[in-house]
């Protein structure tokens, strides 16, 4: 069997004309964000095959945000696990994550649209750091929608977008978390389409921009696969693993895998498991599995993690599940936090919350799903800075505290 | 073939009157069918209801507090249907909620159910042209007629395709925004409907904004009827009962029909 670009395949290519993946994905918008959406898909269909914006932005990836970031070979870690782990350092990307890939794109596609404001939503503040960059370095306007839990918990961030110039706005509606940014979001581009793109964070909302943003961020996985293949003779990992909120780090370093044999593992926050607790279901623009009630009312997703707390997930990751091309294990808040600590301690890097789930899995499974000798490749999209006061708060200024030493 | 929404707001029309259809929030309150009886006494051609969602994106915050309120007291949208069905309003109902309420019962099953509960029309503002085409075959397969939204952006083409294709009526968007009460009418709002009358002879009705008897007026001037949702429920957020919801319609009635 071949896993090539076969439309609404398990093989990551381009989605069908209606934005399918499978039987996910669409553009379930109102009619009044439909032209901005067809407009963005022409937009970044003609750029992506225009080597010339291909060049600026792979020049601004790299003396910009610093790519390629480096393949580490986590060494005391492996030896402790019993399986090699390598990791994908995407936290060292500048603002000091993953998210900088896709916003970059995005904000060379909003000049070339001729719009001058970005709205974002934000759940951790990454990627509402990472737009407020982009704005200051195009000359953008930003405004960043912000649930009200977020913005207490993650603190930095809001003061580092607003050092930026951007405009954080705190979100008081329903769970007050990144469902309902979005929602802000949406309804500020509703009002003021004509003028400003919405520089979504992740690989959902209606179609171009699942494909879109999983296309921004495939450079982790094309860099990943040349990096592994160096190291390792040629060879691929065994396992490829990566946290999944909406599922964009996901998306991106899977892309660069998913012709191979290895096994694909997106890792979801127990309490925010879109995938295994979630039923079909149409939100923010796109059909995909979502956790909800019988009647179909959203319900709120619990996740230590402000990244991750999502009651869905991307379209291609539900499609990739149904396909059995990739498979979502859940990790409980505590594995989170202790894996959080491992790192830290075994390693001298200390990771975001939200990668910190892909380290917790391949700590239990090490041994168990990973077979011993395993080569594990785990994408580390983020770096820990942001988190640092709140998981004090949640080791009460003990760190060690269950963590195994 | 023409729906009872349609065959009723032409006749409505061709006796001269402009076209008037308030927005109640089903399960606000627990007299709301009351609401929906009074709106009708004082005067609405039909009357959309809508069917709370968690996260409604189009709404501004009056309809997404009544939809907070209406959700809190345990409303669901078996509840509104069941509470709709044991009344008879005398014109016909249009069920207004977002797509996932519709597709996790399943298309078929919800069309039915409006029909069943006695609901003419059902608008879903987050199913475009390029994703509706099953639904509105399912709720037309169900006698359930589904009015589609055209936008301010909304190219000729499209809106023609949108006119085409809505059953009941078209709702044009009055401006680019969500809903909520507004001081002004958009200039946007005559362009809209007079945009819409050039291309389809369905009755056409303008929402989204239209806050007083003078704005409702204003609109009629190129558009068949108004939709007046935000205003009227803050009138029953702010502790207005069916007789202020009455008193609020009535002063819309009237003035449409002083013209
Ligand atoms: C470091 C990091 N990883 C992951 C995520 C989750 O997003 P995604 O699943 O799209 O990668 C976030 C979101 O804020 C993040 O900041």
């Amino acid at each position: 069997m071949t896993m090539g670009e076969t439309i609404g395949g398990a093989g990551m290519g381009r989605p069908g004309d209606d934005g399918r993946f499978g039987d996910f994905g669409g553009r379930f918008m109102p009619e009044a964000l439909v032209p901005a959406c067809l407009e963005l898909e022409a937009a970044f269909g003609q750029a992506w095959g225009d080597a010339g914006f291909r060049a600026e932005l792979d020049a601004l990836l790299r003396d910009y945000a610093g790519r390629p970031s480096p393949l580490t070979e986590a060494r005391n870690l492996s030896e402790r696990l019993g399986v090699r782990v390598l990791l994908k350092r995407d936290e060292l990307n500048h603002t000091g994550s993953h998210k900088i890939n896709n916003v970059l794109g995005q904000a060379l596609l909003t000049r070339r649209m001729g719009k001058r404001r970005l709205v974002a939503e934000t759940g951790a503040g990454q990627h509402g750091v990472a737009t407020a960059t982009a704005a200051a370095l195009f000359g953008f306007d930003c405004i960043v929608y912000m649930g009200e839990v977020d913005v207490e918990r993650q603190a930095l961030n809001v003061f580092r977008m607003n050092l930026l110039g951007a405009e954080v706005r705190p979100v008081a509606s329903g769970s007050r978390t990144l469902k309902d940014a979005i929602n802000e979001a949406l309804r500020d581009w509703v009002s003021s389409v004509e003028t400003t793109h919405y520089c979504l964070g992740s690989v959902m909302g209606p179609h171009p921009y699942p494909w879109m943003v999983r296309e921004l961020q495939r450079v982790i996985g094309d860099e990943a696969r040349a990096q592994t293949a160096a190291l390792l003779d040629g060879g691929i990992p065994d396992v490829v693993v990566a946290c999944v909120g909406g599922g964009s780090n996901a998306a991106g370093i899977f892309a660069g895998f998913v012709d191979t044999d290895a096994r694909l593992v997106g890792v979801q926050p127990e309490g925010g498991a879109a995938i295994g607790r979630g039923l079909p279901g149409v939100v923010h623009g796109s059909k995909s599995l979502l956790l909800q009630d019988e009647h179909g009312q959203v319900k709120e997703a619990h996740s230590v993690s402000a990244g991750l707390d999502y009651p869905g997930v991307g379209p291609e990751h539900a499609h990739l599940a149904v396909a059995g091309r990739a498979e979502y294990p859940t990790v409980a808040d505590g594995a989170v936090l202790e894996a959080f600590q491992l790192l830290s301690r075994t390693e001298g890097i200390i990771p975001a919350l939200e990668p910190a789930h892909a380290l917790a899995w391949v700590m239990r499974e090490a041994g168990r799903g990973i077979p011993s000798g395993s080569t594990v490749l785990v994408n580390l999209c983020g770096r820990g800075d942001k988190d640092a006061v709140e998981v004090m708060r949640l080791l009460k200024g003990d760190p060690g505290a269950g963590a195994g030493g | 073939m023409t729906g009872r929404l349609e065959a009723e707001l032409r006749r409505r029309r061709s006796e001269g009157a402009k076209l008037l259809v308030p927005y109640v929030t089903g399960g606000l309150s627990p007299d709301w069918t009351d609401v929906v009886q009074a709106v009708v006494a004082a005067g609405a051609d039909a009357v959309e209801v809508g069917i709370p969602f968690s996260d409604p994106v189009m709404d501004g915050p009056t309809i997404q507090e009544a939809s907070i309120r209406a959700l809190a007291r345990g409303t669901t949208p078996e509840s509104i249907l069941a509470e709709l069905s044991r009344i008879d309003v005398g014109v016909p109902l249009v069920a207004m909620t977002y797509y996932n309420l519709a597709f996790r019962m399943g298309d078929l099953r919800f069309a039915r159910s409006l029909a069943a509960a006695g609901v003419a029309g059902a608008i879903l503002p987050d199913l475009p042209l390029e994703e509706s085409g099953p639904w509105e075959a399912e709720a037309a397969a169900a006698g359930v007629e589904t009015v589609l939204l055209a936008a301010p952006v909304t190219p000729d083409g499209r809106l023609a395709e949108i006119a085409g294709r809505s059953r009941g009526f078209v709702y044009g968007v009055s401006r680019m925004g969500v809903t909520g009460e507004r001081a002004s009418v958009a200039a946007s709002a005559g362009v809209m409907a007079k945009r819409l009358k050039a291309v389809t002879d369905k009755p056409v009705l303008i929402g989204f904004g239209v806050s007083t008897p003078q704005q409702a007026v204003e609109v009629c001037a190129e558009a068949d009827g108004v939709v007046v949702a935000s205003a009227l429920l803050r009138a029953l957020l702010d502790g207005g009962g069916p007789e202020a919801a009455g008193d609020f319609v009535a002063g819309l009635r009237e003035a449409l029909d002083a013209g």
